[in-house]
């Protein structure tokens, strides 16, 4: 059924499609109206049978999740931020003990400074948990990968984090498709778990395991995604065949053929980057767009078949490894290692700045131009940087960072920071 | 609370014997054919007072639920002892997940039973004091005020035994710890500090909290079995001396646990809704320095000049607990008896 719906609402009724019998909830922005809406179809009867659990912390979340799904149910909570971060003991967990937990990640920055808005950082910071990571472009993306998410989760045995963009999408109301409950039902088989706690068949789960085979352990996990790998095309094959649109896969491409430079990203801004590439070959300079919807495993071959005909390669990406580089642009690099393309960097969108089309356009431009820095930050201040580096250097105590920043910028009431002025914050205090 | 106490009186110990007793009551644990939910040849030490409660509270509970039971188990000295991979122990299905998450995955155990209808299994989650007052605390709390069907036996030997005996929340006053070394002018753990998980746990208005200790056998079995009968979140918090932990002779586990109550330091009691329902009496109240001089942890407080007025405050503990619970019959009573 073709719906108007906020995102957050038509991941709520996906994952009612799929028949969770646990479902934990804790909140934290942007991912409470997705749990809020769960909690409703549990508490009207449309989901039965399902156990909502209002859990008291992210780490419960994940830890109940565990234990339901130890114990055969289907499992499913949601999360973001701090709340993923809050609960990281507990996802390692889960991955390590194989159990098909599925969970949505709407996307958020990481504090401090506290921020609510939207990156990536959270999801990169669990990306060698172990767990299935998949990126949702649009609304309808997200849906379809959730569906498909519990199909591979359960067939593989290991959990599956969809990731939607914070706010971006979450709280988008666009049109989307909501399949019926028999589509749902052929594609997604009742969870026959691969090993239960059970008293009629009493085994110990999750004990110590020593050197003499913990790589061992760690090595078929390793395989069991690159399992998913091989299983992540064939189930979106087997979904277009059922469902009659493609969703899932590793990789998506646009306008790639010919296109000299090629832009690779995650997720929502997968949208902007199209129409900028749009522009450009408007503009007669060939630009393609890949987009990684499966980024853990990551699909290597997929990114270098996709991207095999470029020059050069653009990685705009919505968190980074501070003091090093890109996150996805390092495991692009190595996926086009042995090609002559030349892959740089883009920081984008953090903490939920809006990146625009020219901004896009922009770098693009830069990029055709071959004057793109291996490492660059979108539309970042310099200026605004270099006066409060000045400021630091003028004196020790200068103050909160952010604040510093905001003052400059004029966002706070009250009187701008000038450079080197000692004492002048204790005024405006 | 009705319920027939065993008495049994013999030479030096208020023990019952269980072969002096009639079939019908005896303790499950004389049984041949209990379950040994945790069976032999783990890797507890010897006078392991954990394994011991385990070992009791589990076949117990074994037997209150016809063998339809799952255990989830905190990181600690019982996961580690009684398993290393390609062994095991236990006899039950079991999960060991984390440290601090026990409660919340017995929980999931639990929503996962319950939604499939299979009201038959039942759900016990155990931790070590660490597991359950410190690191589990939270996920504890938050399954007692959910109100979730589980059983959690918190094993209390009073510090963090399994990582080489470092002090925890359930540490008792000047107990020598590796992180509260005998040392300086106020030695071994601060007075005024730790968590009383029992009271906590009545503050919650859980259906069932109860202490115990495997000293008492008979009255562990009982506690285990009055949970077992009950639906939602219970709390069992056993005392189970540690020969390591504590610096004591392996072979006086049950008698540190007897004399633990016995001084007043560790009431025995059980509570329902929010209230305390039953209480056991102190039968032959002795001094704390019948307890304390048993363990090593407490060495400095004796000999010469030890620290008599530090045992003097742990007095003042255990008379506070007698006070506070009643511990101690009055003349009116011990006549009724």
């Amino acid at each position: 059924m073709l719906r108007q719906i906020e995102g957050s609402r038509a991941v709520a009724e996906a994952v009612g499609l799929c028949r969770p019998e646990v479902v934990c909830a804790y909140p934290i922005s942007p991912q409470t109206h997705i749990i809020e809406a769960v909690g409703v179809l549990v508490k009207s009867g449309r989901l039965h049978p399902c156990k909502f659990v209002n859990v008291e912390s992210e780490f419960a979340a994940m830890s109940v999740s565990i234990g339901a799904s130890a114990m055969g149910a289907r499992a499913y909570t949601a999360t973001a931020s701090q709340g993923l971060l809050f609960m990281t003991e507990a996802v390692y967990n889960a991955a390590g003990l194989g159990l098909p937990i599925v969970m949505t990640v709407a996307n958020r920055a990481i504090g401090a400074p506290i921020n609510i808005w939207n990156d990536h950082s959270d999801a990169m910071s669990v990306r060698d948990a172990g767990w299935v990571q998949l990126f949702a472009e649009t609304n309808q993306d997200a849906v379809d990968l959730h569906i498909q998410a519990f199909r591979l989760a359960e067939e593989l045995s290991l959990p599956v984090m969809v990731c939607m963009d914070g706010f971006v999408l979450t709280h988008a109301f666009e049109r989307v498709e909501l399949p019926d409950q028999e589509a749902v039902d052929a594609f997604l088989p009742p969870f026959e778990p691969r090993q239960v706690l059970d008293p009629d068949n009493p085994v110990s789960i999750g004990a110590m395991v020593g050197p003499e085979a913990f790589t061992e352990v760690r090595y078929l996990a390793h395989a069991r995604q690159l399992q998913a790998l091989a299983r992540i095309p064939e189930l979106a094959e087997e979904f277009e065949a059922g469902f009659g649109r493609a969703a899932g896969g590793l990789v998506t491409t646009y306008r790639t053929e010919g296109a000299e430079t090629v832009v690779v990203a995650l997720g929502s801004v997968l949208g902007t980057l199209k129409d900028a590439a749009d522009s450009m070959w408007d503009a007669g300079v060939p630009v393609g767009v890949v987009g990684v919807t499966t980024f853990r495993p990551f699909p290597a071959a997929a990114v270098a078949r996709a991207v095999s005909a470029a020059r050069r390669v653009v990685v705009v990406e919505k968190a980074f490894s501070i003091g090093a580089h890109g996150i996805l642009a390092g495991d692009v690099t190595l996926a086009l290692s042995g090609l002559d393309i030349r892959v740089d960097a883009v920081v984008a969108g953090l903490g939920g700045r809006p990146i625009s089309e020219a901004s896009c356009r922009g770098l693009l431009e830069e990029a055709a131009a071959g004057s793109l820095p291996a490492l660059s930050f979108l539309d970042l201040d310099t200026h605004l940087v270099a006066r409060e580096l000045e400021r630091m250097v003028a004196q020790r105590r200068s103050g909160p960072v952010a604040e510093n920043l905001l003052r400059d910028i004029g966002s706070v009431s009250g009187s701008g920071l000038a450079v080197a002025r000692p004492g002048s914050q204790k005024g405006a205090r | 609370m009705t319920h027939d106490p065993v008495r049994f009186y013999q030479v030096g110990s208020f023990a019952a014997g269980n072969r002096l007793l009639d079939q019908g009551q005896r303790t499950e644990q004389s049984r041949r054919g209990r379950s040994n939910s945790l069976t032999s040849g783990h890797r507890a030490c010897q006078g392991c007072g954990e394994a011991l409660g385990a070992r009791y509270a589990l076949d117990a509970a074994m037997r209150a639920t016809d063998g339809r039971l799952v255990a989830a188990n905190a990181t600690g000295c019982l996961e580690v002892f009684s398993t290393p991979y390609p062994e095991t122990s236990w006899q039950i299905p079991w999960l060991h997940s984390l440290f601090g998450n026990a409660p919340a995955v017995a929980t999931g155990m639990a929503a996962a039973l319950e939604v499939k209808g299979r009201t038959d299994v039942r759900v016990v989650a155990q931790a070590g004091d660490g597991g359950t007052v410190d690191i589990g605390f939270g996920c504890l709390s938050g399954m007692f005020e959910r109100n979730d069907d589980v059983l959690f036996i918190c094993y209390d030997n009073e510090a963090y035994m399994n990582t080489g005996v470092q002090r925890s929340g359930a540490t008792p006053p000047a107990a020598r710890t590796a992180t509260t070394e005998a040392v300086g002018p106020e030695p071994g753990n601060e007075f005024g500090q730790g968590k009383d998980l029992p009271r906590i746990a009545i503050a919650h208005g859980i259906p069932y909290v109860a202490t115990a200790t495997v000293a008492e056998l008979h009255d562990l079995e009982r506690k285990v079995e009055r949970a077992m009968s009950i639906r939602g979140a219970r709390y069992l918090h056993v005392l189970v001396p540690c020969p390591l932990g504590w610096a004591s002779a392996s072979s006086d586990t049950i008698r540190l646990a007897r004399l633990a109550c016995e001084s007043g330091l560790f009431p025995l009691f059980e509570a329902e809704n929010g209230e305390v329902v039953d209480v056991t009496k102190i039968r032959r109240q002795v001094p704390v320095e019948d307890y304390l001089k048993l363990q090593g942890r407490y060495r400095h407080l004796f000999g010469d000049p030890g620290r008599p007025d530090l045992v003097r405050q742990i007095q003042k503990v255990a008379d506070r607990n007698i006070e506070r619970f009643g511990l101690v019959a009055t003349g009116a009573e011990q006549e009724v008896r």
